[in-house]
């Protein structure tokens, strides 16, 4: 019998193309007033810039960032109009995320280095032809030496982070079931499931499975002799 | 977190199938399923609805709800698709490293313990010891190789100086006392429940709710909480459903009930596993310490214990056989379930030996527990019942509450976690009553955390609080508080939660 074909997925299904768009993450600069030098109090609030190519404004999917203490996030864009074109004039800054919150505690270490998306529907306005991208990073507790985001990367509509394997079938969690067509009479019961099993080896075959088999040995070649153990 | 909604559900469910895929449960109803399609009642044009039926009536879809249940309790949500795999073990990276030197500490202990004694961590038992081993594996209590020689790998004691010396390099801390320092051991900023978290987290535990350990007590009439407690658990076990019995041994577990009650949660089949455990018959032989030989030599030879690596922060130990040092195809864990036990190991099996009579059904409850709790109270992690969130928890609660206490102690040189961080390291096994263990450890079950141990050991602590306030050295505070024998554990956790004035 002929395997069946994988399924070229509608979305899930197979790994996603994971390129971020091009983009210049500058550092963070904190907002201080007086001498950052001399002044000993923690400002709080650091503004990351983040520029785009010139000519090649972003429709943004999803942004993703690993955090590093910081407690609540601002985003703001700047987006190219049509009517724009030509024009020199300083672009408009909209608020597209406000105040999210990353660390529900901000003394205390919950969500201080987890990672994190935020995609175009939890945005609170259009994020097409994005031309900059402005994070405003705010840390109200005075505990933590630095905050920052890290691994910050954009990603443009019609591509995702999400790398996972999904499997075909949860696509079609619910399909429409076509009624059997029993022209050629009743198929064999035995004949049925045997297919349906062979088919179930194959899906799994083509499936490269992660974890060994565990067939409870741990000796290799049956040798198990050992004299000190590895610091790597 | 912060996935969308949809997404960290299918990653979920993706993720609980490829894990049940390997199971005995799926082939077991594959086999089920196979084996219906005799049956009459089974239609080929509606065959798949005619299955699902089927699976439904037999019970065997509710074994599966059972087993996505244990997967959901046992392993965290997923990850977001960016985080590497270590983040799973432990989101923090300065404790990763912690836990990575206070590892290495370990392996260097055992080398040079191997090297000075010249023998080898692991060698083929000599054809006359394999002969003897099996002659006396029912006896093994009464016939002890000589250790005297080997020292244990390391003591409590020995973990609590690291977790008092874990820092976080990104937080403030100076050595000037300031509302940064914590006034206890533990320096690092873990967010844990306060008293009105814990009173909505242990609600069931509240004194409007009835309790085994309180209700159950000769003065009260049964008919008022017990009858109809045993009851509602016996329809729990002929249902067998986990998530019920789960929410159900949170008022605790009716002695004669207790060892399915907790079978049902952990999930372990009635099935008997292929477990190298001769089962004795001989009910006159019964001795609780050859048990927990036989019982720890399996584990430590128990390959599938090494799955939970991927949700625990510790990793296991390598070694190379025949010297054949970095090949990777030489590379083997050592131990085999790449758990190296600490000094009273051994106590985590202990209470459950007067459950479980038969071997493998110990085995199974046992290795269970610790791949769900125990493995937490030993490895360094961010986690809310790890055993650096469980101390921060303790030290926080006596401070809160006890402030005068806290501070007098503080003030003699006597540290309280000095003296709790025993207690709950070993999940006070070994020293309360074990019928008070037992109802101890039925919450644990039924919460699925290991908070409880750090509100009773602060419990414990406001007891005895007026003999404490009284002592002026660390050995007096000790001596106070040496024979917990006689502790009553959910009056003193009811009272601590939902009766003490603050």
């Amino acid at each position: 019998m002929e395997p069946p074909a994988p399924n070229p997925g509608h979305g899930a299904g197979r790994p996603m193309a994971t390129r971020p768009a091009p983009c210049t993450v500058r550092s963070p600069v904190a907002l201080q007033v007086g001498d950052v030098k001399t002044d000993l109090a923690r400002p709080g609030v650091a503004v990351i810039d983040v520029a785009l190519p010139p000519a090649q404004p972003l429709d943004l999917q999803e942004i993703v960032f690993k955090n590093s203490y910081t407690a609540f996030l601002t985003v703001r864009v700047q987006r190219r109009h049509p009517c724009d074109v030509g024009r020199a004039s300083a672009r408009k800054w909209v608020t597209c995320l406000w105040n999210h919150c990353l660390m529900p505690s901000p003394h205390t270490e919950a969500g201080s280095q987890d990672y994190f998306s935020l995609f175009r529907h939890q945005l609170l306005c259009d994020v097409d032809q994005v031309t900059a991208v402005r994070l405003i990073l705010r840390q109200p507790s005075p505990v933590w030496l630095h905050f920052t985001l890290e691994e910050l990367r954009l990603y443009p509509r019609g591509q995702q982070s999400l790398q996972t394997d999904f499997p075909s079938w949860l696509s079609h969690l619910a399909p429409q079931q076509q009624p059997e067509n029993l022209h050629g009479g009743v198929p064999d019961p035995e004949k049925v499931s045997t297919e349906v099993q062979q088919l179930w080896v194959l899906t799994e075959m083509i499936r490269a499975n992660q974890t060994a088999a565990r067939i409870g040995r741990f000796d290799v070649d049956g040798c198990y002799d050992i004299n000190l153990l590895s610091y790597t | 977190m912060m996935l969308e909604q949809d997404t960290g559900l299918s990653l979920a469910i993706a993720q609980i199938v490829q894990r049940l895929k390997g199971s005995s449960l799926h082939s077991q109803l594959e086999r089920q399923a196979r084996g219906s399609l005799h049956k009459p009642e089974i239609k080929l044009e509606s065959l798949k609805e005619d299955i699902k039926d089927f699976l439904k009536t037999s019970g065997w879809e509710k074994r599966l709800q059972n087993a996505v249940y244990s997967e959901l309790n046992v392993f965290p949500s997923p990850c977001h698709p960016a985080a590497p795999p270590e983040h799973m073990k432990e989101p923090l990276v300065y404790m990763r490293k912690a836990q990575g030197s206070w590892e290495k500490r370990i392996l260097k202990s055992l080398n040079s313990m191997c090297t000075e004694l010249s023998i080898p961590l692991a060698r083929k038992r000599p054809i006359g010891e394999q002969k003897e081993l099996f002659n006396k594996w029912n006896e093994m209590g009464t016939d002890e190789p000589d250790l005297s020689l080997f020292r244990p790998v390391y003591a409590p004691k020995d973990f609590l100086e690291v977790l008092m010396n874990l820092r976080n390099p990104n937080y403030e801390n100076g050595d000037q006392p300031s509302f940064r320092n914590h006034l206890g051991l533990i320096q690092v900023p873990l967010k844990v429940k306060d008293i009105p978290e814990l009173k909505d987290y242990f609600s069931e535990l509240g004194l409007n709710t009835g309790q085994l350990g309180i209700d159950d007590s000769t003065q009260v009439p049964p008919e008022l909480f017990e009858n109809e407690h045993v009851r509602v658990g016996q329809t729990v076990l002929t249902e067998q459903d986990s998530a019920a019995a789960q929410q159900y041994v949170r008022q605790g577990c009716p002695t004669a009930l207790r060892a399915e009650l907790w079978a049902l949660i952990l999930n372990i089949s009635n099935q008997p596993e292929d477990v190298k455990l001769t089962a004795s018959n001989d009910d006159y032989y019964f001795v609780f310490e050859d048990y927990l030989y036989q019982v720890l030599l399996c584990f430590s030879r128990d390959t599938s214990v090494l799955e939970h690596f991927s949700y625990n922060s510790a990793t296991p130990p390598k070694s190379y056989i025949r010297g054949k040092l970095g090949m990777e195809e030489y590379a083997v864990f050592y131990p085999p379930n790449g758990v190296i036990p600490f000094h009273g190991f051994s106590m985590y099996v202990a209470p459950l030996c007067f459950l479980y009579h038969e071997p493998s059904k110990l085995y199974q409850i046992f290795r269970e527990m610790y791949v769900r709790f125990f493995f937490r109270l030993h490895s360094i992690s961010s986690h809310p019942s790890g055993i650096v969130s469980l101390c921060l928890l303790f030290e926080t609660l006596l401070q809160t509450h006890l402030p005068q206490l806290f501070y007098h102690l503080r003030e003699i040189g006597a540290q309280p976690l000095r003296i709790s961080f025993k207690w709950m390291v070993r999940a006070f096994s070994g020293y309360l009553a074990t019928d008070q263990l037992l109802l101890l450890w039925d919450r644990i079950l039924g919460y699925n955390s290991l908070e409880i141990l750090a509100v009773l050991a602060a419990a414990v602590f406001a007891f005895r609080a007026v003999n404490l306030m009284e002592v002026t050295s660390l050995a007096a505070a000790e001596a106070v508080l040496a024979d917990l024998s006689t502790l009553k554990v959910m009056p003193l956790l009811q009272i601590f939660l939902f009766a003490t004035v603050t």
